[in-house]
């Protein structure tokens, strides 16, 4: 049977972690639900706000992108552009080398991931240490995150403490507390010998340039407060227009992200330490990447540009549930993936064609964005998309012969009463692919082609014939 | 999801689109509809020359295919009346996937038109004709699968409204209701082991709420669930919500034979 490679990914999926990508994701969700519900008279609406502001900053970046560099520089930072993913590695080498730096401590960023920075800076001699637990153990394990939010979502703790034992951080131990203080003790040390830390943000406020993070573990307060310079990597579309616009941000973010009211740390960064105040990096650095997203906000799925990666999308997905991130070949996954990795592939946009296509178009994702993305309209265009391109499509028949049918009414009757054949050959010899795929696993109801039409002209002929005795 | 503005249906009569897998499948949902539409007092008009709604090609990606479908439906239901499908699936690609499909097409306006006039049976009868409890007898408990395709849309609660009101009728909750079922037409071929656990996870559930009946408001879902449910050994009872008030007016003796 031929069929798309995310189905055939999932067909290879051992079942435990297919049980911790299900266990994991559908917890979050149901907490997320029941939060939101508890908390606001009508989380729908905001949700369409903040999407409505979000649509607000990506089609008006012109005029913001100006105005935060102007008031991040005010605070002391410097400000770098990068419109691709080599400008911005050079951007941070860069930094480093200037200052001799070769140990770089780093929270999460999933721009990081995307440029594929750490394996840059250490071929070029710089150790960078991935603070946060999740992306640390997908480090140690030369694995990939597979959920922007919870990197291994796809592993249990088990698995965890194995990997903690090989790398030398203590003999075998699968209590969380004991990963978690391990992993603490090992990091302490590191924060402290690092020269540079760096952060990603999850906003960036234009009318003031205020970088906010948001971390559960502490990590980001470390990796920015112990070494001397901080580097924030960040999307361009990150931006929102107002600090008050943040009271509606930080709150969608944490319950959508993680079912929290508010994340445990929130840090609120205006600029390196200023005269005066006794602690923090001497110099701070703000690098905005473009690497694909300017075209994406010249095309027609640019509402995928307010996605604040808070993950709900891909926590509610059910093909996510059954097949993890790691099905979908990118650094973003999910219904969110699905629609930016091919879209930020560029040239090799066919590569990743098939992702929109793993979807039953269920429409959950959109239901839960905080930003209130059509998720599945954007599929549908990259569907829409992908066929123009002559993207392969296995599995799927195709649609010529049928809009031909279904678009001559004579034709069409015909083959609703030659359909009957169906009941009597076996699935198995009808030579449609596609009919096999459905029969391996259900049957197909009685043909009953026709038998409504039948009906109808029936109950006319017996009308009329009453309608004449009558008369 | 965006959708377009509807008009409040006036007069007495309506346009009636099947969809294609009651034309080759659930004759009996259709008839259900009509005699359902009839009850009310209305002339129920079947345009002879419909086929399907274009969503296969639509969901598939092949737009132009799709088109080509959506414009045969726009010839053949050209009229003011209202249309009435019973299928969520199918009206939301009328009064939502073909406006993106059409969104650079000079016939734009024509669609808009259609779709502005296009219903969702339990939607119609409950928001357009402003029915809200439903006569006679169905004495069962009930498992109302939500199609995917009434998010965003008053057809789950319209349904849900007319059936809690008849007598006889209990709705029974159960786990991830808010899940999909699994088929998504094209993607239960294309992703057939995907769709498969989808399905089965659902059956899951719906056994575990212990209903006599699955009742939706797409032939489609149901098609997927009971094939699954079959193929397993296991069968189980289900109808297309129009089948549900139909048959409640049967047993109240509502029905005119
Ligand atoms: S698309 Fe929406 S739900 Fe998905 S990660 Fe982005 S903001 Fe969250």
């Amino acid at each position: 049977m031929k069929t798309q490679p995310i189905d055939q990914f999932a067909c290879t999926l051992p079942p435990e972690k297919r049980q911790s990508v299900y266990n994991g994701t559908k917890a979050t969700h149901e907490k997320r639900t029941k939060l939101l519900a508890g908390d606001f008279a009508d989380p729908d609406r905001l949700r369409q706000l903040a999407g409505e502001v979000k649509q607000h900053v990506i089609e008006n970046l012109d005029t913001l992108l100006p105005q935060v560099e102007e008031r991040l520089t005010a605070g002391g930072a410097q400000v770098h552009w990068a419109a691709d993913a080599a400008a911005a590695r050079r951007h941070v080498l860069a930094i480093l080398q200037r200052r001799g730096a070769t140990r770089l401590v780093k929270a999460k960023t999933m721009v990081s991931e995307e440029i594929e920075l750490a394996p840059f800076l250490e071929a070029h001699g710089i150790e960078c240490l991935e603070t946060d637990l999740g992306e640390f153990i997908v480090q140690i394990d030369h694995d990939h995150p597979s959920h922007i939010v919870r990197p291994i979502i796809h592993k249990n703790r088990r698995e965890i403490a194995t990997s903690f034992e090989k790398n030398g951080l203590g003999a075998y131990n699968d209590a969380p507390e004991v990963i978690t203080r391990r992993a603490r003790e090992f990091m302490r040390k590191k924060y402290l010998a690092a020269d540079a830390g760096m952060t990603g943000a999850n906003f960036v406020v234009a009318e003031s340039g205020r970088l906010v993070v948001v971390t559960n573990e502490g990590n980001s307060r470390f990796s920015l407060a112990a070494p001397k310079c901080h580097i924030a990597l960040v999307g361009i579309e990150k931006l929102l227009p107002r600090d008050r616009d943040l009271a509606l941000f930080l709150n969608l973010l944490a319950r959508s992200a993680t079912a929290q009211q508010l994340t445990v740390y929130t840090e609120f960064i205006r600029g390196p330490r200023a005269a005066g105040q006794p602690d923090g990096p001497e110099e701070m650095h703000v690098i905005f990447v473009d690497n694909g997203r300017t075209d994406v906000l010249a095309g027609e799925c640019r509402e995928i540009l307010r996605c604040i990666r808070c993950g709900a999308c891909m926590n509610v997905c059910p093909v996510y549930r059954q097949v993890s991130g790691h099905a979908y070949r990118s650094v973003y996954p999910g219904p969110v993936g699905a629609v930016l990795s091919p879209l930020l592939a560029g040239e090799d946009f066919l590569e990743k064609a098939d992702l929109p296509k793993a979807s039953s178009l269920c429409g959950a994702c959109n239901e839960v964005c905080p930003v209130n993305i059509p998720i599945p309209d954007l599929l549908l265009r990259l569907r829409d998309k992908g066929k123009r391109a002559g993207a392969a499509s296995p599995g799927l028949p195709p649609m010529g012969p049928w809009a031909l049918l279904a678009s001559q009414p004579v034709v069409w009757k015909a083959a609703l009463i030659g359909g009957r054949l169906l009941d009597y050959i076996p699935p198995g010899l009808i030579p449609v692919p596609a009919m096999h795929a459905w029969a391996a696993s259900r049957t197909l109801p009685k043909w009953r082609g026709g038998v409504f039409r039948k009906w109808l002209r029936q109950r006319e002929k017996r009308k009329t014939e009453t309608g004449e005795r009558k008369a | 999801m965006t959708t377009i503005e509807r008009k409040p249906p006036l007069g007495k009569k309506v346009q009636l689109m099947a969809t294609c897998l009651c034309d080759a499948f659930y004759d009996d949902a259709a008839i259900a509809t009509v005699q359902v539409l009839e009850h009310l007092g209305l002339t129920v008009e079947f345009p002879e020359a419909q086929t399907c709604c274009g969503q296969p090609a639509f969901n598939a990606g092949d737009w132009n295919a799709s088109r080509r479908v959506v414009r045969h439906l726009l010839r053949t239901f050209k009229s003011e009346l209202p249309v009435v499908v019973p299928s969520s699936s199918c009206a939301a690609m009328v009064f939502h996937g073909a406006l993106l499909a059409f969104e650079h097409e000079r016939d734009l306006p024509e669609v808009e038109q259609l779709a502005r006039r296009t219903w969702e049976l339990a939607d119609f009868l409950v928001n357009g004709l402003g029915v809200t409890s439903w006569p006679g007898r169905f004495d069962g408990a009930i498992a109302f699968h939500r199609s995917c395709h009434t998010r965003g849309t008053r057809s789950a609660e319209a349904a849900a409204t007319l059936m809690r009101s008849i007598p006889g009728v209990t709705l029974v909750e159960f786990g991830e209701a808010e899940q999909c079922c699994g088929f998504g037409g094209t993607f239960s071929v294309t992703f057939p082991h995907i769709s498969e656990a989808m399905g089965r996870l659902k059956l899951q559930h719906l056994r575990a709420a212990q209903p006599q009946f699955l009742v939706g408001v797409d032939t489609s879902c149901l098609m997927h669930l009971s094939g699954l449910a079959e193929k397993e050994g296991r069968p189980v009872q289900h109808r297309h919500v129009a089948q549900v008030l139909r048959d409640a007016l049967k047993n109240g003796g509502l029905l005119a034979a």
